[in-house]
This record gives C-alpha cells, structure tokens and sequence, in this order.
C-alpha cells in the first residue's frame, strides 16, 4: 500500500465493559490476519495499544453490557467519538450472562455479599468513590446509545469478526449470515 | 379437473381442497416461518411469524385456508421485516440468553432469528421473572423463555389427554401454568413420555440429566439453517434420494 | 385462627380458614345453581367469588372438581378477567373509572386523596384487609363521571367532599347499602331524542308486530331497512340474519342462537347503558324479533361486568316477560314458537366487545377472539349458527318491525340510515345521549352539546378516530365517520398526548395476549409514551411508535391490536407539538433513567458524591485526557 492511502486508514477503538474478553479473544482469532488489519486500519483506544481513552474513531466495537456508572461512561465517550458504534457480542446486545442477575434485587445481592453472607464478620458495603456504583439491572448498550451494528455471538467466532470488519472496510453492508450469525 | 393452484410469490401452487396456505407450502416443500404451528395439531394462529398477504391481506398462512387463484405474497423484504420485529418482540419479552440455554442450536425462536437474520432484540427488554420450577424429578420448567405458542397446552389435551398446561393472565402478564393446585410441575401427571414433553420449540421443557448433550456444532439448526431442512427434504423426496 | 362464620368476609381473607369453613358447603349452591355446567364456569367464579371475596387456589380445585375441566383451565379463566382476584381484596375495592374523561374531571387527584385519607398504596390491600383502591377500566358513565365503582356497584359525580366521606364509611366499616343513596344515582342523561328514544311502546309490541308480519316479511322489512350493525363495525344486519336463517345447524343440540352484545367496553360509551336501563323491553323485543326470524330459540345476552348493577332489573324483565308469554314457550300464544334469554355477566375484559370473543366468554372461557371464517353465522355460540348483534342494533330492529322498513331507511343517509345514538362526554356543557339521524355534522353536534371550545373529538373511542378542528365539518355515518357511539369532546386547554398516552395504557391493559404482535406491541408503546411523557423521550420514541403501529395494524389478530396505535398516529399528525415539546433531544435518549438506576447503589453504599449520580458533571476517576 502507498502512502497516501494509509493517512487514510480508518481508526478502530475496542473496549470491553461488562463482559469477559471473549470478544476481544475472538477478535485475536482472526490469526494472521491481524496483520492484514494493522494494514487496513490504526488502533485507537483497545487493550492492543493500552490507550485508556479514545479519540476520534471512525469505528467503535464494544464488547460486554452495562453493569456500573463507569460502563456507561466509557460507552457515551465511545458514542462521542466513534462514527459507527458497533456492539460485539452477546452481552453487548442483550446484556448476557451479567445480566442474569436481573431477577435479582440489587440491594439485596450487595447486602448478603458483604453483610450477611457466611463467614462475614464486620462486613460493609464498599463505598469508595473510585469505585463505580452498580446499575439496579444490567443493560444491553442499544439502551443507552444509537448502536449502528450488530455482531451477536457469545463470543462471534474470529470468522465473523473478520466478515464483518471486511465487509465494512470495502464498503458493503456488512452481512453475516448462516452460519456465521449465531448467538452462542 | 385442473387442480386448484395459489399463486404463491408469483409461483402456482398447487393445492389439496380443505388445505391452508401453510399446509400448501409445505407441501411443496416452501418454508413459511412459523413458531406455534406444527403439523401434528390444529393450528391457532397466535405467533404470528407466519404473516402472508393472501389478495392484498395480511393473514396467518397457518389458519387461512388456500383458495383457487389466491395471490399469496410470503417471502418479500416488507413482510420478513415485520416478522424479524415480531421476533425481536418475542425476544424481549422472555429471557433468550442463547449461551445459558440447553435447547440453543435446536431452537426454533432462535434459528428463525438466524434465518430472517435478526441481530439485535432491538426493543428495551422486559427483564421478566418466572420462578423455575424445578420439582419435576425429570423436566424442568423455565417459564422465562416461554414464547406462549400454545403447543404444549394443545399436546397435552389434545393427545396425551392431561390438560397438564395451559394459560392465565393476559397481555403482558399472561403466562403458562400447570395442572396443580401447589403450581408444580411434580404434583402434575405429566411424564416425561408425553407428546407435551416433546414439542416445545424453545427452551421451556427442559429434560434433566441431559443439558448441551450436542455440542457446538452437531447440532440440528448447525447441520442445516431451519428454511432449508424442508426445502432439502422436498427436493430430495422429488429425485428420490435419501434426505 | 379466628373463624367466626358471622363475619365470612373476614375470614375469607385467611386461606387456612376455608376447610373450616367447609369450602365445598359453600361452593356447593354456586355450582348448583349452574347446573355444574362447564360452558357456565365464568358465572360460577363470579358467583362463588361473591361468596368468597376472591378466590383461592383450593376454590379453583373445588370448582374445577365441580364442573370437571381441568383445574388449570379454570385457573386460566380465573386470571383473564380484570374483576376475579386469585389473591385476597379489600373487603371495599374501589376501582376508580380510568377514562381519560374521568381524568379530566380529576379522577387521578381523587384516587390520590382517597389512599392518602386511608393510609394505603394504589393497587395494594391494606393490612387489616379492609379496603384497596385501584383503577380500572371505563365504568361507562362518562357523563357523571368522575366514577367509580365499589365492590361492583357504580358510583357516580365523584369529588373531594365524597371522596373524605367515602373514606369515612370505609373506615367505620359501613354496609354499603347504608351508604347515601345519592352516592350511587346513575341518570340517563338524555339530551336529545329522535325515532328510537321517543318510543313508547308497550312491552311485546314490536314483537306482536313483527310476529303478524311472518320470518319472510320481517327480514324483507329489515332488508327495506338496511339497518347497519350499531356496534362499530357496521355489518349490515339482514345479511347476517338470513346467513343465520340459512346456516345448518348441527349436532344433538341443534339449535341457532342470538346473542345481545351488551359489552359496552369501548371507553367514552354509556348509550347501551341507558338503553338497558330504560329501554330493556325493546332490547328484548329486538332479540326475540331475531330469534323468530333467525329460527333461534336461545337468546343470551352478555352483560359487561361494570354493568352488573342492571342485572336485578333486567332478571326482573325477563321474569316479566315470561309471565307476559312474550318469552318461553308459545310465545303470543304461537304454539310453535318458543324462544328465551339468558344474562351472562362479564368480568372486566374490553376484547370481550369482540363478538368472537365474547362467544368464547359466553362459553366459559377465556376471552380470546376466534380464528375467522368460520363466522358466527355459521359456527358462533357452542359451533351453531348464531347472530350477535349490538343493543342498540337489536332496538333498531323492533323499531323496523313496529314502523317497517321503508320508513327506517328514510331516515338518516342513504349508506347509514335511520338514526345514531351518540355518548357525549368531555369538555360539553350538557353531556348525555343524543339521538341523531345519520348524517349529522360534528361540529352541529358539538353545537348542540354545548362545546364551545373544542380543540378535538375522540370519535368512536380509543380505537376510533381523533377529529380536529378542521374535520368538524365531516358527518357521524358509516360513509364518512364511522361510530359505535362515543364521542369525547377535548377542549382547547386540554393535552391531546395525555389523552393519547391514557389509550395507550388502556390497550396494553386489555390485549388479550393472544397474539406477539399486540401483546407485546401494546406493552411496548405504553412504555415509549411514558417515557416521552417523564420528559426522557426523543425522536426514536415517536419513529418507534409508527414502526410499531404499522405491525399492529397489519399482522395483530383482531381489530383491538389494528386499531391499538390509531389514536396515535391520529394525535402525532394533528397534534404533534404535544409531543414535541416534551421530547429531551431529537436523537436517542436511553430506555430507562440513568441516575434512577444508580439509586439502590447509592442507598446501600450512602454514597452521594458527583461519581455517584449520572446527569452531573460527574467524571470518571482519572479525569480529562
């Protein structure tokens, strides 16, 4: 590639909130040709090159759902920042496995976790404010802010990943289909 | 006497007098989403995924019986868009994390949301909470996938004879309970040879001892996407082949 | 426990009391009384619920043992219908009217000061079980509301100074037939009569009349007539008679039935209240003019719940009708003719008014509209051909059968003849019902009722349409403005998004569930209202209200979940700055409120530093870049 097209390159910022890295695990998947994606975009904001907040993106992959304040925070910053917000995985887009804890009171959970619970003696709630609080449920990212796309998947397959981002990065729409849509 | 034919997505369909649309289809080996119909029971027509226009009117295909020269639009980007909205719908309304769910691959809400390639519930979720019921030695209930479809409650009348299920409230609120006065399953006459423990297209009737007995891969909606099976079994009872 | 029988209410409240009590003594006269027949199971729960106060999981057994259906069948019935109670209920429930012409009259500041006089939360039973209050849906007295309606019986013009008295009578436990009388006075409120109100005929003279004529003359005279079905959906009537007429009926109780549609759910609508109130005779001269024509010899009239107070009255006219030989067999001395009514009272379901529906309630069942075809006139009550016509249809009928038809169809508009009876309610002088031919403009009606600031009209009630100002030209007929008869006037002052927000609970209250698209969809767009409605709504709310609107309209199973979104799409096109102005942004806005969300954590940590509430300049720790 000459030059003048990589000033061009897009810039691509990754982040997990709520979720476990799967995504991000799945995006390392794509093997070698990570290579070929160094080429076609620059990393902002992602556990790749460890920048801790993001400027402006052209793309944005957000893995994990919303489960505290600072979730929300990153998500908006993401928003602001990234032309298309893309939400990575299941918990991204219906708030996955955290969000079985939905049924739950919270109140009661932070109660019998560091209060009641077993074995607890002098126990207190945590209450640092460099802590994020809690949300009362925990929430799909298309709940919060607009979300342009979607790739479901617990986590999408490298495969899938790479579908999408090629697809986008030559400018279709960007398809999964069978059997590359699946939701686990 | 020339047979009577509907013209379906601009094909002539033959069909069988007494037929519905949905019966004709299938017939031909043309697949018509659907989620509370199954050929084995009368059909009710409640979920809705099977939305045809029949001359220029929306109908359930699975309860609007076939007429001679009917025009059926099925497979259009209009109506497969309402049926994605209605899945999506669906979606939440119940609990559907695929990941936690013994039923994920053989899913039938989750292989039309594949095959009308729904990425996201899209709606705010409703985040319901239906205890489990647990008690049953063999099944387990998960009340928060119930899609409502009615199968068991009609398996469970209609074939095994136990009424064994059926349905209380309405709207939002309306939900499926089971033959006892306690509410559980285990003080039921249900057994895990019933047809009711068999029909479930989600994840509601869960048999114990047995989760994830498939993996990844193996599985019935892995093998093939849930359009396809039909339309493959059609074609191969044409030439004769082995499915 | 204390297990007084003097005092049963009391103890009903207390489940471990009921085999004290010798609940199968109980139920026993209930289920009796209906010949234990299953196809009666509704009238049976609301029987022994009267007994019962509500009614517990072991009276659901015992009646499900009675009648024989399986117990969760009768357990689904149970908690289909908005008035039986699966858990205990005040000994008082009131259950204020929810129409938005009773919010109008401050129905919502009474509900308030009524919890508040008692010390109890909306919707939950106070501890002693004394009393709970709630809302419900359109008790149909839009024209004394504000209304209400304790344990079942009406009460009328409601305000503060009743309200503190009411709370007063709960308190010292009074009966409630020492209440004060005034209390519970519902007038008829006609404002305006035309051919069908200024009747005064004998009972059974319409009936004489069209007996003399023979089954041939009498449908020619209905044909002559072209009356229009009155109930909404305006199917004209002679046709469905003759397919009646003519349908085979099957079985070993071959019979054909018709069936009065007195479930005057639809809000905003009282017109068939007054008429079985003051017009019972021609009511039932209508059904039994149907029935000899029809070749029917059952009549059965669903009587909507929020009715029931009529019942004693119309039990009483039929026991008179009886007597009279106007009902039973050799009806007006005809051997060969017999035909009686029955009165099936409903339990606070609005999709009953769907006639497939209310077959399935008069059934015993769940109120769940029918696949269609078969149509009623084919395969309506028990699978036999079987009419369903509205109150104010069967009037009609005698009154073609005492004046004919060409003189009916001279009145009124030549699609839409004969006359109209219209419920007017809202911001008018003289609310009531009027009596109009066919025809007849908006804005003379509006004239009439004394509207003189009228910035809509609610036309045919929540599934209806909304007329603004520049359509009050446009006239009340099946060819231009189609009716069932409400007719809720909105003044200039009055916000057309709260009007149209109240329907769209009144909806998600009343689907079914039957269907994905309605249950879900009417649920989802309540939401989207409420959240523009607590100022966190954007522009994808109202694109998400069209969105859903167009599912419903097409893909839902019967015309609650088609018209659930009409009132709308009526208001976004003509009143869109209502909700325009209460939009936050014109983007997104996210589903739920984020500081809201934070306050358990905040509550349980005592946390309430900037880091700890969203919607101020709260930033994340580590700060700027």
């Amino acid at each position: 590639m000459n030059a003048a097209v990589d000033r061009k390159k897009p810039r691509l910022a990754t982040t997990s909130l709520a979720g476990c890295f799967g995504c991000h695990t799945s995006l390392l998947d794509i093997d070698e040709r990570l290579f070929d994606l160094v080429e076609r975009v620059d990393f902002d904001r992602s556990p790749l090159t460890d920048t801790k907040q993001c400027a402006s993106c052209d793309i944005g992959l957000v893995e994990g759902g919303l489960c505290n304040a600072e979730n929300i925070l990153v998500l908006h910053e993401f928003r602001r920042n990234c032309k298309l917000l893309v939400a990575l995985g299941a918990c991204a887009i219906n708030g996955g496995l955290p969000a079985q804890r939905n049924h739950l009171d919270l109140g009661q959970c932070l109660q019998e976790v560091y209060l009641t619970g077993p074995g607890i003696v002098g126990g207190q709630i945590p209450n640092d404010p460099e802590l994020p609080l809690p949300l009362d449920k925990v929430r799909p990212i298309h709940e919060v802010v607009r979300v342009d796309y979607f790739i479901p998947g617990c986590p999408p397959s490298g495969d899938a990943i790479w579908k999408f981002l090629t697809d986008l990065l030559d400018g279709r729409t960007p398809r999964l289909g069978y059997p590359l849509l699946h939701f686990d | 006497m020339r047979q009577p034919n509907i013209l379906f997505d601009g094909l002539p369909l033959p069909f069988a007098d007494g037929q519905t649309i949905m019966e004709a289809a299938t017939a031909a080996g043309i697949f018509i989403p659907h989620l509370c119909h199954h050929p084995d029971f009368k059909p009710q027509g409640s979920c809705k995924l099977c939305t045809v226009k029949a001359n220029g009117r929306h109908v359930s295909a699975c309860t609007m019986p076939a007429k001679d020269g009917m025009e059926v639009e099925n497979n259009s980007p209009d109506l497969n868009d309402k049926r994605r909205t209605m899945l999506q719908m669906l979606f939440v309304e119940g609990n559907h994390f695929c990941p936690s769910c013994e039923k994920s691959g053989n899913c039938m809400l989750q292989a039309l949301a594949y095959e009308l390639e729904m990425l996201t519930p899209h709606f705010p979720h409703f985040y319901p909470d239906r205890p489990v019921d647990a008690s049953h030695p063999q099944v387990l209930l998960d009340f928060n996938r119930c899609i409502l479809c009615e199968l068991c409650v009609r398996a469970s009348r209609d074939v095994d004879d136990k009424n064994v299920f059926a349905l209380s409230g309405r709207g939002i609120r309306k939900h499926l309970i089971v033959n006892a006065e306690s509410g559980r399953l285990a003080d039921t006459s249900f057994s895990l040879g019933d047809k009711a423990a068999h029909v479930c297209p989600v994840g509601v009737i869960i048999e114990k001892g047995r989760g994830f007995a498939l993996p990844i891969g193996r599985r019935r909606y892995d093998i093939q996407p849930i359009g396809m099976e039909l339309e493959r079994a059609a074609r191969c009872r044409g030439s004769g082949e082995a499915i | 426990m204390d297990c007084d029988p003097r005092s049963l209410l009391e103890t009903v409240v207390t489940e471990g009391c009921f085999e004290a009590m010798g609940l199968a003594a109980l139920l026993q006269p209930v289920v009796d009384r209906h010949r234990r027949d299953p196809r009666q199971l509704l009238q049976i729960l609301r029987a022994a619920q009267e007994v019962l106060g509500y009614l517990p999981a072991v009276a659901l057994t015992a009646i499900a043992d009675a009648v024989d259906l399986p117990r969760a069948r009768v357990e689904g019935v149970a908690g289909f219908y908005s008035f039986l109670h699966l858990t205990p209920v005040g000994r008082y429930r009131v259950l204020f009217s929810d129409n938005i012409t009773d919010r109008m009259l401050g129905s919502g500041e009474l509900l308030d000061r009524l919890c508040n006089k008692l010390w109890i939360e909306r919707g939950k039973v106070s501890e002693d079980g004394l009393v709970s209050v709630d809302t419900t849906s359109c008790t149909g007295m839009g024209d004394q509301g504000p209304a209400l309606l304790v344990n079942g019986r009406p009460m009328t013009r409601m305000s503060a100074e009743r309200i503190d008295w009411i709370s007063e009578l709960i308190r010292g436990q009074a009966a409630l037939d020492d209440w004060p009388r005034e209390f519970f006075v519902v007038d008829d409120n006609i404002q305006r009569r035309d051919a069908l109100l200024t009747t005064r005929w004998p009972a059974g003279e319409a009936l004489r009349t069209a007996l003399a004529r023979g089954r041939s003359a009498m449908l020619a005279e209905m044909q002559r007539a072209n009356l229009r079905g009155r109930g909404g959906a305006g199917f004209t009537t002679h046709i469905k008679w003759e397919s009646a007429r003519r349908a085979t009926t099957r079985g070993e109780r071959a019979t054909r039935y018709v069936v009065c549609n007195a479930d005057e759910g639809e809000p905003g609508t009282f017109k068939d209240r007054v008429l079985l109130a003051s017009y019972a005779d021609l009511v039932f001269d209508g059904m039994t003019i149907a029935g000899f024509t029809i070749g029917a010899e059952q009549g059965l009239l669903y009587l909507r719940g929020e009715y029931a107070w009529l019942l004693p009255a119309l039990d009483e006219n039929l026991v008179r009708r009886r007597r009279d030989g106007l009902l039973g067999g050799q009806i007006c001395g005809q051997a060969d003719l017999s035909f009686d009514i029955e009165i099936h009272v409903g339990a606070g379901a609005y999709v009953c008014g769907e006639e497939t529906a209310l077959l399935e309630s008069l059934e015993g069942k769940r109120g769940v509209p029918r696949i269609r075809p078969p149509f009623p006139v084919h395969a309506g009550y028990l699978g036999q051909p079987t009419v369903v016509n509205n109150v104010e249809t069967l009037c009609k009928a005698a009154l073609i059968a005492l004046r004919g038809g060409d003189w009916f169809a001279g009145l009124g508009t030549k699609q839409s003849t004969g006359t109209k009876l219209l419920s007017i309610s809202g911001d008018v002088e003289r609310p009531g019902v009027y009596e109009y031919p066919f025809g007849v403009s908006v804005s003379q009606v509006l004239s009439d009722c004394g509207a003189d600031n009228a910035q809509a009209v609610q036309v045919g009630g929540p599934s209806g349409a909304c007329l603004a100002m520049h359509e009050f030209m446009r006239r009340i007929a099946f060819e231009d403005v189609p009716t069932a008869g409400a007719f809720m006037v909105f003044g200039a002052q009055r916000d057309m998004f709260e009007v149209a927000r109240n329907f769209s609970h009144f909806f998600a209250h009343e689907s079914c569930g039957f269907c994905t698209p309605c249950r879900v969809g009417t649920s989802l767009v309540a939401n989207c209202m409420d959240k523009i409605a607590n100022g966190h709504g954007s522009q994808y709310e109202i694109n998400e209200i069209f969105r859903i609107h167009r599912l419903l309209h097409a893909a839902s199973h019967c015309g609650l979940g088609q018209s659930a979104c009409n009132p709308l799409l009526d208001t976004l096109t003509k009143f869109r700055p209502a909700y325009e102005r209460r939009l936050r942004s014109l983007d997104f806005e996210p589903a739920f409120d984020l500081d809201q969300a934070l306050a358990g954590a905040r509550q349980m940590t005592g946390r309430d530093d900037p880091a700890a509430h969203f919607g101020q300049p709260a930033r994340m720790p580590g700060g700027e870049r």
